[in-house]
Formats: structure tokens, sequence, C-alpha cells
């Protein structure tokens, strides 16, 4: 099985707050891995470290087996590692358009091709992709006028546009319209199929992350609890246990 | 340039002159730079006029050690209701004179301009204060004419060990300074107004929670660190020399601290003061007096350099 | 299309306007070409210093160091020509220049050309110094730079310390000197506008406005933001080089702390000129530039002594009270001329995502 990420002993503490134990886990590429575990849990503090917000503390974390515990975050980003938000970052003043234009991947981009206007075929992507997640009607407004929902798609669309090997996405369904849940799964399936993004989720939404992970991992305390596919994690008494605050 | 770094090797009680000398001058830039990491820590703005506060505490203390005829008329004409010749004090009355006149002036100041940019981005603090130190430094230069002034305190010097001068306005004025810090953080301890800052810094929503006035809060506290600079000016204005554009170099001095030390680190402030002292000192004995300024902005960005490596470290970046 | 057609005939309508009353202007305003020229100047600043602040965000109060250089660098160039440097700064004036018109015209185009590549190679270099940097800091850092380039020049015998340079007189008479430095300013100014306006235009644009909004996103995303950045700020001290080198020798006389690395006169201004007319537009930076540079000779004239101090009050108002400028406040007044579409009624659902 290729591992698209590799978490060996990953530690982070924060003071004397061990946000990250001994963490270890495997992403593998062309799946969806789901990451679970209640509030303060440390599921935040391990994306950061994975995609390079702050240094760890212990262990290594390989992407494609590169090490990259040391890198920053535009260096990841651009091996084709992206992230989305909890609070959803999209540039608030800007249309949806030029919010996908902006997505536009970089890493392969040289020093002259900065100075070139926007492709056709670059445009033509971005409507496309707005279309993928429904906001093609609303491609022409701000985007910090859409709802947050909208918001969240449109971050989303953005990732998409970028062309990532592994998308690192942070609950997101949270603060999302119940009855919009259902689509935004679909979208984020057809994603791993037709595009081959490998998706690697946190989710509060145990519903959610049920129908969507092949694979979930369960942190508590930031120490990893378990894993397994989830009907076993479903079953599993630890979880039950560490989501009920039994402890 | 290399001769004078051979005096300090040949004649080691130089360097106990320039680091007395650093040590003495060091104390007042701690206080400039405490009343700005007041500033910076509880009201968020970042003060560019707080050399120009020192430079005002100076010249007040100056106009009232010389004699002067005070005129009170209609400004360009020869219409006078009262003239009377002022004669010249010595500059130390001029502290209990100085810090109410700050005090006030800062007072109007918050009420006239920070109030405004308090809740907006950092860099509009800085350029709102930036213009008022240009309003500052040419008010003074149109008053006072652009002329480097001393405040004649008219006490003597001492002879140490043969060769080491001091002067014992220093002295006296190191021990003002020490004086006036203890007063400060015995205020901020132990008063309610003290109390009430150090909640409006930790956290400005829940002060206002619990009933204070953060408005009156940021108005003391800014015309507190009027108040502060101005005393320390009145101590340059013996010591050393003060000139309508001598601000912004404070204000650079106070920013170096602040950077180097960081915030609410009062003995971090006092320390890295009495550094910048002394390297000031040395720097414009080794390299020669032109440079001295240059040393100031240099050290300043040295400080900002070093802070962007150390944050590197933590994947991170200065902000 | 229609529409489009006239709005770029309009466009080339104002522009032709622009040109035309630009080049009748100094032979119509002949007493006032010298404001005229240094308007000019004022606009070049205020599009080099937008780039930066106002599409970018990054809020430098140094750039003026650029000026300075360049100005420093083609007069060390000119002089450098002919004459020993050390020499002739130490004469201070004794040694009289005395160039033909080829050897006055090929130091300044030299000159020009070394020191905007010079100017660029010191943004280069600099950008490792202040690029970690972000907000108030850098704000603060690039003004160390300024201050401590004035200081350091102040204090170098080899460029004349504190008492300057004096540079090469223009070959030819006074007005004609004066009618080629307007146009060479001017032309200046219009080339460096025409540039960012293409600039905006282009992917860049995107990437520094992006910067601008947030980095931590567009970092995120993978964009180069240092090269950006960097580029950026080459892009604004290549001009500014440019500038400095002219004004030098419009000067005939440069000095480190009041012509060349002038933070109050140059340095600040730059900042309120773009604040004033609207930052991060296109037009904002020059509106601004025009109605400053109008205030500040009309003070000059009527509250001579008390300029500065008007100034000063002039920025503090601007900063505080009126931050988002004339462009600003028109685009969100009228945001359908500016290309800004908002929706009509604010729909609750998110039917359509559904």
């Amino acid at each position: 099985m290729a591992a698209m990420i590799e978490l060996r002993n990953v530690s982070k503490s924060f003071g004397g707050v061990r946000a990250n134990q001994d963490v270890s886990m495997d992403v593998p590429a062309g799946k969806i891995t789901g990451l679970i575990g209640p509030n303060g849990s440390g599921k935040t503090t391990l994306f950061n470290s994975i995609v390079g917000y702050h240094p760890i503390d212990g262990g290594s974390i390989r992407f494609e087996g590169r090490e990259i515990s040391r890198l920053k975050v535009p260096q990841i980003a651009r091996l084709g590692m992206l992230r989305t938000f909890q609070q959803t970052r999209i540039y608030g003043n800007m249309n949806c358009v030029k919010n996908m234009l902006i997505s536009v991947p970089h890493r392969s981009m040289g020093y002259f091709e900065i100075f070139y206007d926007h492709s056709p075929g670059e445009l033509e992507r971005a409507e496309r992709l707005l279309e993928f997640v429904g906001l093609y009607a609303k491609r022409k407004l701000l985007a910090g006028d859409l709802s947050f929902g909208q918001q969240k798609l449109l971050e989303f669309a953005m990732a998409l546009m970028n062309q990532p090997k592994v998308l690192l996405l942070d609950e997101p369904t949270a603060g999302i319209n119940p009855t919009l849940i259902n689509g935004l799964i679909d979208r984020l399936k057809r994603a791993n199929e037709e595009f081959g993004i490998t998706l690697f989720v946190i989710e509060h939404n145990m519903r959610v992350i049920m129908n969507l992970a092949e694979h979930i991992y369960c942190l508590a305390h930031g120490q990893m609890l378990a894993d397994g596919p989830p009907d076993q994690i479903r079953a599993d008494k630890r979880v039950i246990d560490a989501y009920l605050g039994a402890h | 340039m290399l001769n004078n770094i051979q005096l300090l090797i040949d004649f080691p009680v130089f360097n106990l002159q320039l680091l007395l000398d650093g040590l003495m001058i060091g104390a007042i830039f701690a206080l400039a730079a405490y009343g700005l990491a007041l500033v910076w820590g509880v009201m968020n703005v970042k003060n560019l006029a707080q050399g120009e506060f020192v430079i005002m505490g100076g010249y007040i203390a100056y106009y009232l050690s010389i004699d002067a005829v005070v005129r009170i008329g209609i400004p360009g004409t020869d219409i006078t209701f009262f003239e009377v010749m002022k004669p010249g004090v010595n500059p130390l009355w001029a502290l209990p004179v100085v810090i109410p006149i700050m005090f006030g002036f800062g007072w109007l100041m918050y009420f006239l301009i920070i109030r405004y940019v308090i809740d907006r981005d950092l860099f509009t603090s800085l350029l709102a204060t930036f213009g008022a130190a240009i309003v500052i430094q040419q008010v003074l230069n149109l008053i006072f004419g652009p002329d480097v002034q001393t405040a004649e305190s008219g006490l003597g010097t001492r002879i140490l060990f043969g060769s080491v001068t001091i002067q014992e306005i220093r002295v006296l004025s190191l021990i003002i300074a020490g004086i006036l810090a203890a007063l400060v953080v015995l205020f901020m301890k132990n008063s309610r107004m003290g109390q009430a800052i150090r909640a409006t810094a930790q956290d400005p929503r829940a002060a206002r929670v619990m009933g204070i006035d953060t408005d009156r809060v940021y108005a003391f506290t800014f015309s507190l660190n009027a108040a502060i600079c101005g005393a320390a000016g009145v101590l340059i204005s013996m010591i050393w020399v003060i000139q309508p554009f001598y601000g912004i170099a404070h204000s650079i001095r106070s920013f170096v601290i602040v950077v180097a030390a960081g915030l609410g680190n009062l003995p971090g402030v006092i320390v890295t003061a009495f550094g910048l002292g002394a390297l000031e000192q040395y720097g414009g004995f080794a390299l020669g007096a032109e440079f001295q300024q240059a040393v100031v902005v240099g050290l300043l960005i040295v400080v900002l350099v070093v802070r962007q490596i150390m944050q590197a470290r933590h994947r991170q970046v200065v902000r | 299309m229609t529409l489009a057609m006239t709005k770029s005939q309009r466009t080339l309508g104002l522009y032709g306007l622009i040109a035309i009353a630009a080049v009748i202007a100094p032979f119509l305003f002949s007493a006032y070409i010298s404001q005229l020229t240094v308007l000019w100047v004022m606009v070049l600043f205020a599009i080099t210093w937008d780039a930066m602040g106002g599409q970018m965000g990054y809020n430098s109060l140094g750039n003026i160091f650029f000026f300075g250089a360049g100005m420093y660098i083609s007069a060390v160039v000119q002089i450098g020509l002919h004459y020993d440097v050390a020499e002739y700064t130490a004469a201070y004036g004794a040694i009289k220049v005395d160039f033909t018109p080829t050897q006055y015209y090929t130091g300044l185009v030299l000159g020009t050309i070394v020191a905007a590549v010079g100017s660029v190679l010191f943004a280069f270099l600099l950008s490792w110094v202040v690029f970690g940097l972000r907000g108030p800091y850098f704000a603060i850092g690039t003004l160390g730079i300024a201050l401590a380039a004035g200081e350091l020049v102040g204090a170098w015998e080899y460029v004349g310390a504190g008492s300057g340079i004096s540079l090469p007189v223009f070959p030819g008479e006074p007005e004609a000197g004066e009618r080629f430095f307007y146009f060479a300013f001017f032309v200046a100014a219009v080339l460096t506008f025409f540039f960012f306006r293409w600039l905006y235009q282009t992917r860049f644009g995107l990437a520094i406005n992006a910067i601008r909004d947030d980095e931590e996103k567009a970092e995120a995303m993978g964009i180069h933001t240092m090269r950006y950045k960097t580029i950026t700020w080459a892009l604004s001290a290549f001009f500014l080089g440019i500038c400095g080198s002219l004004f030098g020798n419009y000067n005939i006389f440069i000095e480190p702390l009041e012509v060349a690395f002038a933070t109050v006169v140059f340095g600040i201004p730059m900042v309120v000129m773009s604040l004033l007319g609207g930052k991060g537009t296109l037009w904002g930076p020059v509106i601004g530039a025009i109605l400053y540079h109008v205030i500040k000779e009309a003070t000059w004239k009527y509250f001579l002594g008390w300029q500065w101090v008007a100034l000063g009050l002039l920025i503090i108002i601007s900063v505080v009270f009126f931050q988002q400028g004339i462009m600003g406040w028109a685009q969100e007044k009228w945001p359908e001329l500016f290309g800004i579409e908002v929706e009509e009624a604010p729909a609750e659902g998110e039917e359509e995502a559904a």
C-alpha cells in the first residue's frame, strides 16, 4: 500500500499542554481517510503540523517518501499538499472567478509565466469547477457576499483548481445547512474519484465521516486511540467512551 | 577610527567611563521605552511620536531654565496686554511642572487623534502618530529655532580614578529615573487605575463587561505615557542636548528596546535600555560621533533581523 | 459590446486630454514650471508606493531609500566618469565641472541606467532583511532602512558626507533645462503608470492582491509569496531609482537628509498621497499626488513657516478620518462603475448550491 502521507511518532506540545503525543498514521494514496476525535483532542494541531504551520517537537512527517517536517507552508503546498481552513478563508473583496484564478497551481510556474495573462483554458476550468460546486450563477459576485456555506464550497473549488495530490479538509461540513451535506459528501467523493485527489478529512459529524472515509483514525487527548474501517470504529468501545467523555 | 579602539584597550579606564555614561543615559531611554511598551501592550498603538514627547518635555524644562520675556497679547501684532520678565529657575524644578503639562497634552492628543485609531489596523496608528510627530517637531522649531540646546542644572562634576569624569547631574538623573520608574510600577501594581489598565491590556472586552470604562483607561494610559516621556525629556535636556528634530532618534530607541525586550517585560526593558545606552556610547566613540544616530537605527534593523531568524525557526514570521 | 467600445473610447479620450494638458502646461504656465515638474515626481512616488502598500498590502515607510540610492549611484557614476570622486567631493565645489553636452547626456543616461540597476539590486538584497516582517514591523523596518541610509551617507566622506555633491549643470539655456527635466519626469511618470496598469491586469497583479487580502491563505495555496514580494519591491525600486537619478540632476545639488533620503519631505508624503487618492486603485495615487501637491504648494505660498505643521495635520486628518481615499470612497458609492457586481436581493437560501 502506497502511503502518501506517513506520520511516525509525531509529538507537539504548547507550553505544558501535549497536543499530540507519538502519533503515527498513514494516509494511503487515492483514498479518503478520516480523522475524528472529541474537541481538543489535537486534530487541527496535527493538520497544522503536517502542512507546516509550526515545528514539531519530535517524530517524522513524510509526503511521498520525502521528509517535510522542516519545510514551510508554501513549500509544502507547492509539493501538492493543500489544506482548507475550519473558518473558511477566501478573498472576500474579489469575485468568485478571481478567487478561482488566484488558485491556479503555482508549483510549476516559471519566472516569466507569472507576468502572463490568465489563459482562456484556465478561465474555462475555473468556470467548470464553479459549476461543479454549484456556484456558477454567483461567479461574478464578491466572495465576501456569499453565505458561509457557499464560501466553504468556493474554498473547496479553489482547492480543486490548484490540482493538489492530497487535500486536507478541516471540518468541511461544519456550519453548513444540513440539507446540503449530502450534496457535499457526493462532491467530495467525486473529487476523489474523478480527479484522483487523495482526501484527508477532519470531521465532527459521524454520519458524514462514516459515509465518506474508507479508513478512520481516532485521536483522544493527543494520542492515537483507534483506527480501522468505519464499521469497526463505530463499534469500538474506546471511541464511544471518548466521545461520551467516559474517562 | 581604529585609534579610538586602540585607546580603549590601552586605557581600560575609558571603558568604565563609556559604560557609566551609557548606564546613565540608558536609564532615561528605559523610561521612554517603558511608556511605549505600556501604550503598545494596553492599546495596541505604536506611537511614533514617543521621541517628540521626550523633546517636548526637554524644551519645557529648557524654557523654564532661561530668562525669558513672557508676553501675552495678540500673536503677530504689537498689541500686548501683559508682559513680564520670567527669571530662569533650575531645570530640576521643571519635573513637577512638565509631568502634569505632558499628562494633559497626552489626554488632548488621545481625544483628538488616538481614540480614532485604536481599533484600526496598526499601520494607521503608526502613520497618524508620525503625522503628530511632524506637527510637534515643526511647532517646536518655530518656537525655539533649530539650535541645539541644553538646560543648565548648575551642578558640578567629579573625577574618579584620575580620569573618569562624572557629572553630578547624571548621577542625580539616574536616581530620579529610578524613582520615577519605581513610582510607575507601584502605581500599576496597587492603584485601582493601574489594575484597570492591566485588566484592559489582557482582554478589553472582558474588562468592559466587568464595568471598566476602557475609553478612560486608554486615555489615562496614553497620558501617563506622555508624562513619563516628558519627565525623561527633562532629564535628557539637563544631561544631554535637545533639538526639535532629535525626537525621531528617541522614538527609534524606544522601538529598539521594546522589540528586543518584548512587551510586558519590565526587567528586560531596563536591561536592554542600559545595553543600548552603552552600545551607543561605544559606537559613537569607536566610529565617531557622526555615526551615533546611524548606530541607533542600525541596531533597530539588527534587532528586527534577529527576531526574524528566531521566528523562522518556528516556521513563523514576525507579525 | 457597444458599451465596452464607448468605455474604451472614453478612456482613450481621457488619456488624450491629460497628454495634451501635460504637454502645453509648461509653456502656458512657465512661471510654475518647477512646481509642475515636481508634480510628476510626486505622481511617480505615489504610483510606486501604491504597488507595495495599496496592491500588495506591504506598507513601506522606506521606499524613499531607492530614490536616494538611485540619486547617489547616478551622481557617483556621472562624476566618476571624468573625475576622482573622493577628490571631487573633498574639494566642496572648488572643482567646477565643465562638461560638454555629449559628456553631460552620456553621463546622465549611463548614470540613470546604473541607478536603476543598482536600486533593483538593493531591493533584492534588502528583501532578505524586511520580508520576514509583517504589518507594523515591516513599516518600522523599512523606515529604519531609509533613516539608516541617510545617516550612513551623511557620515561617508567619499560621497561628500553631510555636505553633499554638486552635479553638472544642464548644458544650455536654463529655460531649456527646465523644460528638459519637466518632460523627463513626465515621461518617467507616464511609463510608470502604464507599466503598473499593465502589471495589475496580469496573473502577477492578482497574486499580489491575494497577498494583500490574506497572505496566509496565499501561502497555503502554494503561491511563491516571497518571490512576488521581492519582484514588486524591485519594480518600485527600478522606477524610483530612475526618478532619483533624474531628480539629482534636476536639483544640481544632492545631500543625504533633505534631498536624497528625505523621509519627511518625500518619504512619508508618498504614503499620504496614495491614501488621499485611494490606495489599491489605479487612479487613486495619481489623483492623491495631484491633490497633495496642490495643497502643499498652496500652504507654501500662504502659510510660509507653518507649511510643515499644516502638512502634518493633513497627514493626520487623511489617515485618521479619510483612509479609504477619494477613489475608495467613490468605489463604495458607485460600485457598478468599477465593475463590481452586487446581488440585488441577497438570497437567504442556498438552493442553487444544493
